[in-house]
């Protein structure tokens, strides 16, 4: 009985500290984070197990060259790494001054274009990968055939598509957050408008091209919808198809290393970006790590 | 053109009305057309604009092209470019796959109509207890929330999947506990096509890309108002239910939005941990680009799903772009 008294006034109580809420957040962290750390820590397990320890090795990450069973050594894992670094590189070098050039344009441009170019944008962010990767695979098979092959090309050209919108929200995020004070200063003190982008604008936004450039990059390693349609052959698959082939059969610890390394790859790539934007935005009065997302968080 | 500007700054002789025409020299769009030559912006966007016409806007007419197409002799799909020369025979064929009377596509489609919503609700309610709890009580150790929270957008989701394939296993840890603390007898094959599995499977891959904007939300609700709620004697629930989750419909709607739309056409969750027993709508659509000859399959497959889910799109649109005027 006084323990249900006590149990209701703890209830009622406005102060009291949630417990319930507490408990189901930290709960949920475990819940998501946990299970990649398992199969982390599989990926040097020493028998060919996902699910029973065998002891410690490397031999699924740098393994004996004779079995090629390991990530450095296994020709086909190989060959895919490199691929996915060679798309991710290339979607980089494209979508950031591509997405950045559309956001500045689409900042200052007026009129009814500006509506209809942000509007396909914004659709090609939010289309089911799917969608679009079906699209262009029939783009490329038909209409396009004797332009542009499946293999890389057709590879780079739709992951592009399918990340431009990316820097394109990161650094309108920032161009609103500046404002035009800088520019119009500039303009003020006699700079014409190209050398007042270039010396005043650009400096300005570098934080959010490099924020979005870690973005682009970390999604597209890990991209494997589009990608997998554009492929030929299995030279021209990366990693992250590899893993996604092998997770259907009966994966080795290999596979683990695999998507171990890609894990590893993104979190550098977020983590340079993150130091590098810190870096040069530190002084401003803003929370950095909600603006390099890009989310309006 | 630069004359134009700091004539009249350098030359006035009032210095309010020179400011005052400073100002209104750099303000608005009269100016900035005067300052730039018409074409000068336009030209920044005209790239990636251009982009998307040949590689967004293009394939989607391919699309039609290819599902209002015919075949010939050996059922290759020839794709038809003239609207006026469409064929529907692959499109109305697909459909009756759907609702004929041999519909054997329909249970996919009743799958995902069933999956989606449900893992989206379970998204929704630990996604806003976890947003409102990391908004509202985390204290000085918001920020390491918050990078706990984003961390799952960084490993990708294939990893995430993966991982729990392993765990799930006949042999895996999951099994190994349940059997070790007596819950079961023997191990469940967890990974044989139970919609159970998928569901939850759903929910773990798209959860995060809920409780972002929901706490970014919620954070930014203004203490007083929940304060004067307090203050005019309502309990905390009560604040909750009249003050806080009122505030919040449009931001719930949009988190729904953001995690239904790349569940529609996810085939890779049940690829990996489901079987054809849990088939959904992205399978469908997979299926057919894998085969040889599919095209037009898949592309009456995409239309529909676009017609499926061009509400949600379009609303989801809407409202980012409301967002980004009033920000």
């Amino acid at each position: 009985m006084s323990a249900q008294i006590g149990v209701r006034r703890w209830w009622r109580d406005p102060w009291r500290k949630p417990r319930v809420l507490q408990t189901l957040t930290w709960g949920y962290l475990a819940w998501s984070i946990v299970p990649v750390l398992i199969a982390v820590a599989f990926s040097f397990n020493a028998g060919r197990s996902r699910s029973a320890w065998q002891g410690f090795s490397l031999r699924w990450w740098v393994g004996s060259p004779t079995a090629a069973e390991s990530l450095l050594y296994s020709p086909d894992l190989r060959t895919a790494v490199v691929q996915s670094l060679r798309l991710s590189f290339l979607t980089v070098l494209i979508a950031v001054p591509l997405g950045t050039l559309f956001a500045i344009g689409i900042d200052r441009w007026r009129g009814r274009g500006p509506g209809v170019a942000n509007f396909t944008m914004l659709l090609s962010f939010v289309v089911p990968e799917i969608i679009l990767g079906v699209a262009l695979f029939l783009a490329f098979t038909y209409l396009m055939r004797s332009v542009v092959h499946l293999g890389t090309l057709a590879q780079v050209l739709g992951l592009v598509t399918f990340q431009v919108s990316y820097p394109v929200i990161v650094v309108r995020a920032r161009l609103l957050s500046i404002g035009k004070e800088f520019e119009e200063a500039a303009m003020d003190l006699g700079a014409p408008p190209t050398q007042s982008i270039r010396r005043v604008l650009m400096p300005l936004l570098y934080p959010a091209i490099f924020a979005s450039a870690a973005l682009v990059f970390a999604d597209s390693i890990d991209d494997f919808v589009v990608v997998r349609y554009l492929s030929s052959t299995s030279a021209t698959e990366p990693l992250s198809v590899k893993i996604y082939t092998a997770a259907r059969a009966a994966p080795p610890p290999s596979v683990n290393a695999a998507a171990s390394f890609m894990l590893f790859a993104t979190l550098i790539a977020i983590t340079i970006g993150f130091l590098v934007y810190r870096r040069i935005t530190r002084g401003e009065r803003r929370s950095a790590a909600r603006e390099f997302i890009g989310f309006q968080v | 053109m630069r004359s134009e500007v700091t004539a009249p700054v350098s030359e006035g002789g009032d210095e309010r009305a020179t400011r005052k025409r400073a100002r209104s020299v750099t303000e608005g769009a009269r100016t900035s057309r005067a300052l730039y030559p018409r074409w000068y912006w336009p030209s920044f966007a005209a790239p990636a604009t251009l982009w998307l016409a040949v590689l967004f806007v293009l394939p989607f007419f391919v699309v039609f092209a290819v599902a209002f197409g015919t075949t010939d002799l050996f059922g290759n799909p020839l794709p038809v470019y003239q609207p006026w020369y469409w064929s529907a025979s692959t499109f109305t064929g697909t459909l009756q796959r759907f609702f004929g009377a041999n519909a054997f596509y329909r249970p996919a489609l009743v799958r995902t109509l069933v999956f989606v919503p449900a893992a989206s609700l379970l998204c929704l309610v630990f996604g806003y207890a976890i947003a409102y709890y990391v908004a509202r009580h985390s204290g000085r150790r918001k920020g390491l929330f918050l990078v706990l929270l984003i961390s799952p957008f960084w490993i990708s989701y294939l990893m995430r999947v993966y991982a729990w394939q392993g765990l799930l296993q006949p042999d895996g840890l999951i099994n190994k506990a349940l059997v070790a603390v007596h819950l079961v007898g023997t191990p469940i094959n967890w990974l044989e096509g139970k919609p159970l599995t998928v569901i939850l499977g759903l929910v773990y891959g798209y959860i995060p890309y809920m409780i972002l904007p929901l706490f970014g939300f919620l954070d930014r609700i203004d203490p007083n108002l929940l304060e004067a709620g307090r203050d005019l004697g309502a309990s905390p629930i009560k604040t909750f239910l009249r003050v806080t989750l009122p505030l919040s419909r449009q931001a719930i709607l949009a988190g729904m939005v953001i995690v239904a739309l790349p569940m529609f056409g996810d085939y890779y969750t049940n690829d990996l941990l489901g079987s054809t027993r849990t088939a959904m709508f992205g399978n469908l659509i997979d299926t057919a680009v894998e085969s040889p000859g599919g095209g037009p399959q898949a592309g009456s497959l995409v239309l529909m799903l676009m017609v499926l889910l061009i509400v949600p799109l379009l609303y989801y649109l809407h409202s980012t772009r409301k967002a980004q005027e009033m920000a």
